[in-house]
């Protein structure tokens, strides 16, 4: 019937077509039919529209296409008959092998013609089987990628590439091509750089590439028309995704294809890329994919995962994916799914988010604190450990101090500087995270206070400092005591000390005094002190100062002992027992190891100093709360 | 475990309201409104000298003999009202501070929404599975 038809149709042309061709082209000829002239094919004509489709969908030349509906007989005809259509069909089929449009080249062998617009799964199986790459009909809006590994003679090459390329192309629709579909949608819309990249030789990366470019431009331009002929020729051609089956990779991954675009897409809202795109920008931008709003709505809610009101560059690449399979026909997923996570995606992605990832752990736990303590004394600057410790405590309640530890941190070798911006970001990301008890109610002073005193718990520390006006170091008095032992040298220090460090000792409250067994009074006069304070807030904020005192106190206490011993017995004990030389490199070792003491002691000091200050203003602040409230209730009661 | 939990605007209308299913649900709105006046009360008596320091958990704003209402409000004059049902003995008041807050907290998230307008009803999924957490389980 067909070749009867044809010939009769395009004026004695006969038209050898095979069962498959046969077959192929009756199933598309009745899709392009009006439904309800499927019944009558001979006499049906083509609905011109979805016919322009079809053969925008083969991918070929906008002037190619216009040639073969001149060869084929419609224009002459006016309109798409059946023959008109197989011709047509199978002219295509020609110039996508490659021969020229001509009624000669379809008197050949030809294999099926190749459409990159329908999304249909009978087309697997009525796909040539000598066409492996009949699977790839299934891709739907391809990239220009997939049309080079269409080409027959890549086919077989490609064909392992294409189920890692599918997932996106399971149907309706691949969500990467829907970028490109504004642009092959563009023929007749625009024609600049499209038809260039439809007759490009397949280096198609580049050619994405350019088309990224343009795609980029012309994506805020053209989103709106383009996103209602996709809507429209979604919802003309939706099908169940039971396809899904076919491939490894499940819809949810994002391809590095995928990615770029997405990440080009960023860059045009937000340069850095290691910025966050605030709400309302993204706002309109996901707005522009004319979704519904309780939708955009509930695809922020996935993809947001620190809440904080802006995407990072992994949050926005999977809020994008999740819009583009929407608008392909999936169904939002109630949860993220695990290839969306901003995690996953970082982790996947370029080098320095991979640096960022290590980072992670670092910033986000207290031992983190420690290390960028460690960090620090490897550049010999034990001045910053007092700011970053205490800043990083702080910074559990204010963002600007993040910043500050970010300064701070400058120092740390340079390989980790750049990742200080993206530390911020981490710890920002993390901070948002955490619990915010910080500012609800009036019992988040008691919270926030007691987040503060334990994080100054440092770490136990190597050695400990000592500052000549401060305490004794029992440590050291008995190491002393040891080595002088071992060299015969001294003499029993204690009953001899106390008179010495006690006048010291005066001069700072916290400090402790020398006798061995005077050990818990001082610590516990410090506590007395801090405890006074204390006393007007709850118990519970007291215990945990009072016991972080104690560690530190007698850690303090014990190395700090033996420097002043070291020194005060070395002066009586200057009679010449010893090489005085052992004793002064001695000396100059235990000097600088109290030096180091001292600094770190005055530091924990200091930090206690400031955190006390700050108690005692929150406490005053309530006490005049108190007293407000009262001279104001005071004139009721009186009556 | 609530049995009904509602966050109301700040010009009084209800922005969500769940409650358990199997009582009557018009009993429930019905309380929640009558506790707006009770909120309002608080509000006014506490906000006249210290409103940085007022208190948002506004604690049990009355009780009947079936349940319990509580109240909180935000600083920017959002309220949430939990009804309890009086049988709950062991349901503390510290437990009933932590529910505000993991509300509290959910609702700051919605806000974080660009999507979101203030003022509109809460349709987020994240609220609603967290405020299911929250309500009695009857089955």
């Amino acid at each position: 019937m067909e070749p009867g038809a044809a010939g009769a149709g395009g004026g004695a042309l006969f038209l050898p077509l095979s069962d498959s061709e046969q077959q192929r082209y009756s199933e598309l000829f009745a899709r392009c039919c009006p439904p309800g002239a499927a019944a009558a094919p001979p006499e049906a004509a083509a609905g011109g529209s979805s016919v322009g489709e079809l053969f925008r969908a083969s991918q070929l030349p906008p002037d190619t296409l216009h040639q073969i509906t001149e060869v084929c007989g419609a224009k002459r005809v006016g309109y798409f008959g059946p023959a008109q259509f197989y011709i047509a069909l199978k002219l295509i089929a020609a110039a996508q092998s490659g021969f020229p449009v001509r009624i000669e080249s379809i008197r050949n062998e030809l294999p099926l013609p190749r459409f990159m617009a329908l999304k249909n799964d009978s087309e697997i199986r009525y796909g040539n089987p000598a066409e492996l790459h009949g699977v790839k009909f299934q891709v739907p809006h391809a990239t220009l990628e997939k049309n080079s590994y269409k080409r027959t003679d890549e086919g077989d090459k490609q064909e392992p590439k294409s189920p890692p390329m599918s997932p996106i192309c399971s149907p309706p629709a691949s969500p990467s091509s829907y970028q490109r579909t504004p642009l092959s949608y563009g023929y007749g819309k625009s024609r600049n750089g499209l038809e260039q990249q439809h007759g490009a030789p397949y280096e198609v990366r580049h050619s994405t590439h350019q088309q990224d470019g343009p795609s980029s431009g012309n994506y805020g331009a053209k989103s709106a028309h383009a996103r209602s002929t996709l809507n429209r020729s979604l919802s003309a051609e939706r099908e169940p995704p039971d396809s899904s089956t076919h491939y490894a990779d499940d819809p949810w991954r994002i391809t590095e294809e995928q990615r770029d675009y997405y990440v080009n897409q960023f860059r045009s809202l937000q340069p850095d890329l290691n910025s966050f795109i605030s709400g309302s920008v993204a706002k309109n931008f996901f707005t522009k994919s004319k979704l519904p709003i309780p939708e955009l709505s509930h695809i922020w809610e996935l993809s947001d995962v620190d809440c904080d009101g802006a995407l990072t560059l992994a949050e926005f690449c999977a809020a994008f994916h999740l819009v583009v399979a929407r608008k392909n026909g999936y169904q939002l997923p109630e949860t993220l799914p695990e290839t969306l996570l901003p995690d996953y995606l970082q982790a996947a992605s370029l080098k320095p988010r991979h640096d960022c990832t290590l980072f992670d752990s670092y910033s986000e736990s207290l031992p983190g604190s420690q290390q960028t303590r460690d960090f620090n004394r490897t550049e010999t600057s034990a001045e910053e450990i007092p700011d970053n410790s205490a800043l990083i405590q702080d910074a559990k309640k204010d963002d600007k101090q993040v910043l500050k530890t970010s300064i701070a941190i400058k120092p740390i070798p340079k390989e980790f500087q750049h990742l200080t911006v993206k530390t911020v970001a981490q710890e920002s990301n993390a901070l948002k995270a955490r619990p915010r008890s910080r500012s609800y109610s009036s019992t988040s002073i008691e919270d926030a206070m007691k987040k503060g005193e334990e994080p100054p718990t440092p770490p136990p520390r190597p050695q400990k400092s000592h500052s000549r006006a401060s305490s004794l170091d029992l440590n050291k008095i008995f190491q002393q005591n040891a080595q002088a032992a071992r060299s015969g040298w001294l003499p029993p220090p204690p009953p001899a000390l106390p008179p010495r460090p006690s006048v010291t000792q005066t001069e700072q409250v916290s400090e402790v005094e020398l006798h061995p067994q005077m050990n818990r009074a001082p610590s516990q006069t410090e506590e007395n002190s801090s405890t006074k304070k204390e006393v007007v807030l709850a118990q519970p904020p007291s215990k945990p100062v009072r016991r972080k005192f104690r560690p530190e106190t007698q850690a303090l206490e014990n190395p700090e002992l033996s420097p002043t011993i070291n020194v005060t017995s070395s002066l009586p004990a200057v009679k010449p027992h010893l090489p005085v030389q052992k004793q002064s490199s001695k000396q100059k070792r235990a000097i600088q190891t109290a030096i180091r003491r001292n600094k770190e002691a005055n530091a924990v000091l200091a930090r206690l100093n400031s955190e006390l200050q700050q108690q005692l203003k929150e406490v005053h602040k309530e006490r005049i709360a108190l007293e407000t409230q009262l001279e104001q209730l005071r004139p009721v009661t009186v009556l | 475990m609530a049995v009904c939990i509602a966050v109301i605007a700040k010009e009084n209308y209800p922005l969500y309201i769940r409650s358990v299913p199997t009582e009557n649900e018009l009993k429930f709105h019905y309380t929640v409104h009558t506790s707006l006046d009770v909120v309002d009360e608080k509000i006014s008596a506490m906000g006249k000298a210290l409103v940085d320091q007022r208190e948002l958990y506004l604690g049990l704003l009355y009780p009947t003999e079936d349940y319990k209402v509580y109240g909180y409000v935000t600083n920017s004059k959002v309220k949430f009202v939990m009804v309890v049902d009086s049988s709950n003995t062991a349901l503390r008041d510290n437990e009933i501070r932590s529910m505000f807050r993991k509300l509290h907290n959910s609702y700051t998230d919605i806000m974080c929404n660009p999507f979101y307008n203030p003022g509109d009803r809460i349709h987020s999924k994240a609220f609603d599975n967290m405020v299911t957490s929250m309500m009695m389980q009857v089955c």
